[in-house]
């Protein structure tokens, strides 16, 4: 792997991140849930922009109908675990990263050992009902939760830090075990996952830093066929 | 009458109506009402925001409101 200079790996991130922001991120760890659409595109951003420690969760493998939205999929990783492969691309872009993958999926029995010692945690899950989950387990760990949620060319971010209503405020009190969005429906585009997990990586990133205009009790919702943009105040 | 600027997103814009951004409803129109009125199951509805502010499905709308309905988004 090659090594570079850390001034210069980074350049390009100055100075709209200082020295000392770099660094800072350099000696944190995010974990990031679920490697699909929104998954893969935050590893990508958060690999190349100098996050110091990846754990990046998937239970599941590599499907045809991946292709036309997960950057983290190509032809000849069919049937191989997502995780391996973000574990493998991460490597490539950037070997500074310290990355850890698991190929497992996460429920109430092991979600808070996964999370525990992370800064941050960004979902990128595909079920509603395990957001919860993480909710409770992020809670718990002290650790704020950045979730983006797709469905066709639809989108919404929010942050949750321990202790908000989070997901009660978006999905409502009960949900099943399970449960999907009208993304069942709907699919999902390119476009709109990779634009959701740009907006996630941007959320990351005020975070870590201590920047303002943090997402926490807001839902950011974007809808690409018509250029709809709205922060809506769920509290 | 009043009228609203409606909003319906995902698999509710089936129900959008011609002239949405200034669609006409009867004084003291509940949310619940609107979206009765529109065809919609109520269950399909997650998020109500009336002027980018959550708001329940009790809202009885006001004259130049901004409405938007949701429904639930899951995927990743």
């Amino acid at each position: 792997m090659a090594e570079f200079e850390f001034k210069e790996r980074y350049d390009r991130n100055f100075n709209t991140l200082s020295l000392k922001e770099q660094k800072q991120l350099k000696a944190l760890r995010v974990i990031v849930i679920g490697l699909g659409g929104l998954g893969g595109g935050v590893c990508e951003i958060l690999a190349r922009v100098g996050i110091g420690h990846l754990t990046l969760i998937d239970g599941d493998s590599f499907e045809p109908s991946n292709l036309n939205r997960q950057l983290l999929s190509q032809e000849d990783l069919m049937g191989v675990p997502k995780a391996m492969a973000a574990k493998k691309r991460v490597n490539a872009i950037n070997c500074e990263v310290n990355v850890e993958s698991f190929i497992e999926y996460l429920d109430e029995s092991n979600m808070y050992d996964r999370i525990k010692n992370g800064d941050l945690v960004v979902d990128c899950l595909d079920t509603i009902d395990v957001r919860f989950i993480l909710q409770n387990a992020a809670s718990k760990a002290s650790i704020p939760i950045v979730s983006g949620a797709i469905a066709g060319m639809t989108g919404q971010v929010t942050t949750i830090y321990p202790g908000d209503m989070g997901y009660k405020l978006i999905y409502g009190e009960e949900v099943q075990k399970q449960s999907k969005g009208v993304e069942t429906v709907t699919g999902n585009l390119g476009c709109c996952a990779l634009f959701v997990a740009a907006l996630q990586s941007a959320e990351v990133l005020k975070i870590l830093l201590n920047r303002k205009d943090i997402l926490r009790n807001k839902l950011l919702i974007s809808e690409l066929w018509t250029n709809t943009f709205e922060i809506v105040e769920l509290i | 009458m009043i009228k609203i600027d409606l909003n319906l997103f995902v698999t509710l814009s089936k129900y959008l109506p011609e002239d949405s951004d200034c669609f006409e409803v009867s004084d003291n129109t509940s949310v619940e009402k609107l979206i009765s009125d529109l065809g919609i199951e109520q269950g399909s509805v997650k998020l109500i925001f009336v002027n980018g502010k959550k708001q329940d499905h009790r809202y009885v709308l006001k004259n130049g409101d901004r409405l938007g309905l949701f429904p639930p988004v899951g995927g990743g």
